[in-house]
């Protein structure tokens, strides 16, 4: 189909993009690497006092210490992927170019998001977490099942991260300004999808909501699967749910937003 | 749909409510009239020229053409089409470029956009590489396909906008702008393309833009809009006529003098030792200078031609004129309400 080769395009050209930029991919790693080293050593001096802290053992906190690393810039966890330019050209009235193309605007975005996520997995993700398993002891699995199905939530995953983002950046048709919503979202972003601990260890009815809240798709769900923590199909169905609202709302909210445009700067 | 009327507004009005915060948590709701029922056709193959000052509602048109922008009333159509019903539809037919924003991928190299563009268009292959080789060598892009669209220079990106406008065969192109900022050289490069493109493929183009240069040298018809209210709407020469009857002098004179007489000059403006001349554009000015230079202490001049908002002013004194000898607004002239 025609339309998909556009937004095969688009997203071929959001994985150039981010190519480009070979310092900042470098020291992307860098800073993953050493952050994973300074957390692994927080979690293995956690999980020495309180063993099996959310159903952890202590391989598999390291393992969870990795994937984090690794999916962080993928999954823009803290932000930073295709919602920081959508809210820029908002911002600067630059969307209206976007708007007179015969293209959907959430496809279009989408499809750059995900170009971007597959360079960052690649680029910067998998660094860090080979060398993560090669100096760490980690839970991963050797046969090849689970690691197809952690290829199914993270596609899962990156769809729900993108429709989260994408939200977040419409609310600049409002607001007109990203700043405060690029703030709530980092935030929000880096504490409920267990980037600071899993989700699994939080106790309480605090633990039951933020396992159901869609910020758990992000990195909790792909590390349960790849590690066997929980059935998989649970996973593509909690993940798919959120994928569809999120997305199904962010339609909505962009047609409204597109009806009651007032391109800014003339 | 008639040739007559490839571009068809009548009527048509767009307004924007407007808050205002007045105090704290009170804010006053008001309504702008961007576009206030203007009325106009375009037939395919003219080549127009849309001016007008800064908020004149010029952009606001061009959104509503374009159908990103819903008009509040009034009848608009593009080929046939009611722009903001069917934006996808007609966004294959159109072309637009702004001066002050790119659809160019700004990391990418320039290619890169246009094999965008191919897609997004759905343009033959064939015909893709076709349009995209005369475009190259019409524009003199050849050299700058595989740098990245952020190293290009002003000029060079804005002729390879104009590419990406161009590479489906738009029946219509809306140029907002297309020469600001650049410089001379690159000014006349864009104007000549653009009466080359109008000459050869019948591309009918409206543009919009502060420069009067672009106009003269462009296009036969000028409309001018100003609070989104048509103007005038006519040849350049009309044009000419109205705004161009007056140029100004302004002479620096050794001290504060009253104002000096050398008619048919009449001072129109004094402060300090600097007055200013109001005289026929038709008169030579050096024959006035010399007549200053003879007569005055003279230390300093220039001379400047009316620009835009000098020809749009005279309009509205003209009309507002005419509108208290025949007791009504409206057909002062040349101009229109």
């Amino acid at each position: 189909m025609g339309s998909g080769r556009l937004y095969l395009a688009v997203a071929v050209g959001g994985f150039r993009r981010y190519a480009t930029y070979r310092a900042a991919t470098a020291a992307g790693v860098f800073t993953n690497t050493v952050f994973g080293v300074i957390l692994v050593y927080t979690y293995l001096a956690l999980w020495d006092e309180k063993p099996h802290l959310g159903g952890y053992d202590q391989a598999q906190a390291v393992t969870y210490v990795w994937l984090g690393q690794c999916l962080y810039a993928t999954l823009a966890i803290q932000g930073g992927g295709a919602e920081k330019d959508l809210m820029e050209r908002i911002r600067t009235g630059e969307i209206a170019v976007d708007l007179y193309r015969p293209a959907d605007l959430q496809l279009w975005w989408l499809a750059g998001d995900v170009g971007r996520a597959l360079f960052q997995m690649l680029g910067r993700g998998v660094i860090p977490f080979v060398f993560g398993a090669v100096f760490f002891p980690m839970a991963l699995p050797t046969e090849i099942t689970p690691w197809l199905a952690f290829l199914v939530t993270l596609l899962l995953a990156t769809l729900v991260s993108f429709a989260i983002r994408y939200l977040a950046a419409l609310s600049v048709f409002w607001l007109m300004d990203g700043m405060g919503v690029n703030q709530a979202l980092m935030i929000t972003g880096v504490f409920f999808s267990g980037m600071v601990l899993p989700l699994n260890a939080f106790p309480g009815a605090f633990g039951e909501i933020v396992r159901v809240l869609p910020w758990a798709a992000q990195l909790q769900m792909p590390a349960d699967v790849l590690m066997g923590e929980t059935d998989p199909w649970r996973a593509y169905a909690f993940q798919a749910a959120w994928a569809v609202v999120l997305l199904a709302a962010g339609r909505l909210v962009q047609s409204a937003a597109t009806r009651r445009v007032v391109v800014q700067g003339g | 749909m008639s040739d007559e009327a490839f571009i068809e507004l009548d009527g048509v009005e767009k307004v924007f409510d407007v808050r205002k915060k007045t105090g704290f948590l009170k804010r006053e709701r008001r309504q702008v009239r961007a576009v206030d029922s203007i009325s106009f056709t375009v037939p395919r193959g003219e080549m127009v020229g849309y001016i007008g000052p800064n908020g004149a509602g010029k952009s606001t048109t061009i959104k509503m053409l374009t159908g990103i922008l819903t008009p509040s009333g009034g009848r608009l159509r593009v080929a046939g089409i009611d722009p903001s019903r069917e934006r996808t539809r007609l966004a294959h037919r159109i072309g637009v470029v702004f001066g002050q924003r790119t659809t160019l991928w700004w990391d990418l190299p320039l290619i890169d956009s246009y094999k965008l563009m191919h897609r997004m268009y759905r343009i033959p292959d064939a015909r893709y590489r076709e349009n995209l080789d005369r475009l190259v060598e019409l524009l003199d892009l050849g050299a700058l396909l595989d740098v990245p669209v952020r190293q290009l220079s002003l000029g060079q990106r804005m002729r390879g906008d104009i590419a990406a406008a161009l590479l489906h065969d738009p029946e219509v192109l809306y140029l907002d702008e297309p020469t600001i900022g650049l410089d001379v050289i690159s000014k006349s490069r864009v104007r000549e393309f653009l009466r080359e493109l109008n000459a050869e493929r019948g591309t009918t183009v409206l543009l919009t833009t502060h420069d009067l240069q672009d106009i003269e040298q462009l296009c036969s018809r000028v409309m001018v809009i100003d609070h989104g209210r048509m103007m005038y709407d006519g040849p350049l020469a009309g044009l000419h006529e109205v705004g161009e009857s007056e140029r100004t002098l302004v002479v620096d004179l050794e001290r504060e003098l009253p104002p000096i007489e050398v008619p048919p000059a009449r001072v129109v403006k004094v402060e300090g030792p600097r007055q200013w001349l109001a005289f026929p554009a038709a008169e030579s000015a050096a024959v006035l200078v010399a007549r200053v230079a003879a007569e005055y202490p003279l230390v300093d001049l220039s001379v400047r031609e009316p620009d835009i908002e000098t020809v749009i002013a005279k309009m509205y004194a003209e009309q507002a004129e005419q509108a208290e000898k025949a007791g009504s607004a409206g057909n002062a002239g040349k101009a229109i309400s």
